[in-house]
């Protein structure tokens, strides 16, 4: 359909919707469920140069109108994600993917990024300096501008395919974090990655969470990303993609009229793992509703 | 796995906080016992997971104890009501490798899914050995309904106050060919050491997803990482990081 169409830093999406790292695994699960070849793209899970096991367990808590994990990157090292997971995506998913890349220091981004630039699936890579599950990397790089600015440089001199450097909330002052990351050459943002929390057991008097704190998502955090992606739309003049606790159709068109060039789905998925198929078959009507034509037309056209 | 809209017909206490569920609906996606279906609950965010007791072409059973917010909004919850679920998650019990004589081992609200495990290994003509620890008399379930299956079931309390007293390591059989396990992981552990024989246990996890999509509940085996809720939550004796 033409009217749901996007173009994501030269490369043309059938629909803004993309599910967003680590809520969707390598697809395998969701292709079982339906053809995910009807979204936009997909983040693929965060992928480091060596293999991670991860946090220790519980990594998941309740919150109100949404939910924390510290899963802490689990992932099979990006050497497995090139010769297992590609292979196998390449089955049930033909588009280019958005690979989602995350370090323990500047180095191993690069070399990362440097491996995953020879995958002609790879179409786009998210530089995932906000994950806030970790200790000595991912969100220490993304809350000084000087560090997110070196992490920039030193992938984009190692790769030709878009780079979009993925944003933490947790900070002062998030425009002037995407602002270090545009003048150092980011082709596009994403943001929020999820926002600090914490819960603790009445019972136990313990934290819920192994690793203590753990990242918010889901609805609860929704307003806060809006007014973000907002800001972040209003500081650059790069492609900003949003996401944080969208769940419907109209929240994707909130999150558009807030400057999102596409937005990403996360939490929804794990609730609901038909979210993205529901929301994109929800789109035209809700589109209807609102007098948009063609949906590229709307991107931050909130006044 | 499959969304399914059950209707709940049943909503019956069996202790004190412990309550059965009969849910009308699609079960085609239930394959083996021991594998769980994830509830979306009235006010909360994450789906819950319950394992599914036993079950039929027309519903199912699940047993659960109210335990948090989220079981003791299902335990509110009436017949009639919709209960929005994905329905067959996990690889459940593998039966194939029961052998002759069979023992289930169930503690506390870990009970529930070994009773369809039960029935279908009867079934089978296997002699099914059944032991059940409690804490207390007064948490005791379905000693009875296991007894109709023609099990030999035995029962143990920690405080002695029916059947033998401690722990259910306490009452199992001499020379299982197999072992099923469920429970807390200390009884879990338990069983671990006190069998020789091959053996299948079921791990419980907080969890995001329930399909292996989050990683939310990924545990280390001397294989791999494996997700509870996806390659569990049975896990082979083998597999298990306790030997080491």
């Amino acid at each position: 359909m033409e009217r749901l169409k996007v173009n994501l830093l030269g490369i043309k999406l059938d629909n803004p919707v993309i599910p967003a790292s680590g809520t969707f695994g390598y697809g395998q699960e969701f292709a079982a469920l339906y053809d995910i070849n009807i979204l936009g793209t997909f983040s693929f899970k965060g992928t480091t140069l060596r293999p991670r096991l991860g946090n220790p367990l519980p990594r998941i808590a309740e919150a109100p109108a949404g939910m924390l994990n510290a899963v802490g990157l689990q992932n099979p090292g990006v050497d497995r994600v090139i010769s297992e997971e590609l292979p196998a995506l390449a089955r049930v998913f033909h588009k280019p993917m958005m690979a989602n890349v995350s370090g323990f220091s500047i180095e191993e981004y690069a070399e990362t990024c440097r491996r995953l630039d020879a995958c002609e699936q790879v179409g786009w890579l998210e530089v995932n300096i906000s994950c806030p599950n970790v200790h000595h990397g991912g969100m220490s790089f993304g809350t000084d501008p000087a560090m997110a600015a070196a992490v920039t440089r030193a992938v984009k001199a190692v790769t030709t395919k878009p780079v979009i450097m993925k944003l933490s909330p947790n900070v002062t002052d998030i425009a002037s974090i995407a602002r270090a990351c545009a003048d150092a050459g980011a082709d596009g943002v994403s943001l929020i990655n999820t926002l600090m929390g914490m819960r603790i057991d009445l019972k136990t008097r313990r934290p819920v969470i192994a690793n203590v704190t753990g990242g918010l998502s889901g609805p609860a955090v929704f307003p806060v990303a809006l007014r973000m992606v907002y800001q972040v739309a209003r500081a650059v003049d790069i492609p900003v993609i949003g996401m944080g606790g969208v769940s419907s159709a109209e929240d994707v068109i909130e999150m558009m009229l807030a400057g999102a060039t596409a937005v990403e789905v996360g939490a929804a998925n794990l609730v609901d793992p038909f979210a993205c198929k529901r929301i994109i078959e929800a789109l035209p009507e809700v589109m209807d509703r609102y007098g948009i034509d063609n949906i590229s037309d709307i991107i931050g056209g909130a006044s | 796995m499959r969304q399914v809209i059950y209707t709940i017909l049943e909503n019956t206490p069996l202790t004190a906080d412990v309550y059965r569920m009969r849910l009308r609906g699609d079960t085609s996606a239930i394959v083996a016992p021991g594998q769980f279906i994830n509830l979306q609950i009235g006010g909360l965010y994450l789906r819950r997971p319950v394992s599914v007791c036993d079950w039929d072409g027309d519903g199912l059973v699940i047993i659960y104890k109210v335990v948090g917010k989220g079981t003791e909004a299902l335990s509110r919850m009436a017949p009639g009501e919709a209960l929005d679920s994905l329905s067959g998650l996990g690889n459940g019990y593998d039966l194939a490798c029961a052998g002759e004589n069979p023992v289930l081992i169930g503690g506390g609200v870990g009970v529930p899914p070994l009773y369809g495990l039960a029935k279908r290994l009867v079934a089978q003509g296997r002699a099914v050995t059944v032991c059940l620890g409690f804490n207390t008399t007064d948490e005791i379930f379905y000693e009875d309904e296991f007894r109709a299956l023609g099990c030999d079931v035995r029962v143990s309390t920690v405080d002695g106050s029916y059947g033998a007293k401690g722990f259910v390591t306490g009452i199992l059989p001499e020379h299982p060919s197999h072992y099923y396990a469920c429970g807390p992981e200390p009884m879990l552990k338990a069983v671990f050491k006190a069998l020789p024989c091959p053996g299948q246990l079921s791990f419980e996890a907080r969890m995001g997803c329930g399909f292996g999509a989050c990683m939310g509940c990924t545990c280390e085996t001397v294989t791999s990482y494996k997700r509870i809720c996806r390659d569990g939550p049975v896990m082979r004796k083998e597999e298990l990081i306790w030997n080491a």
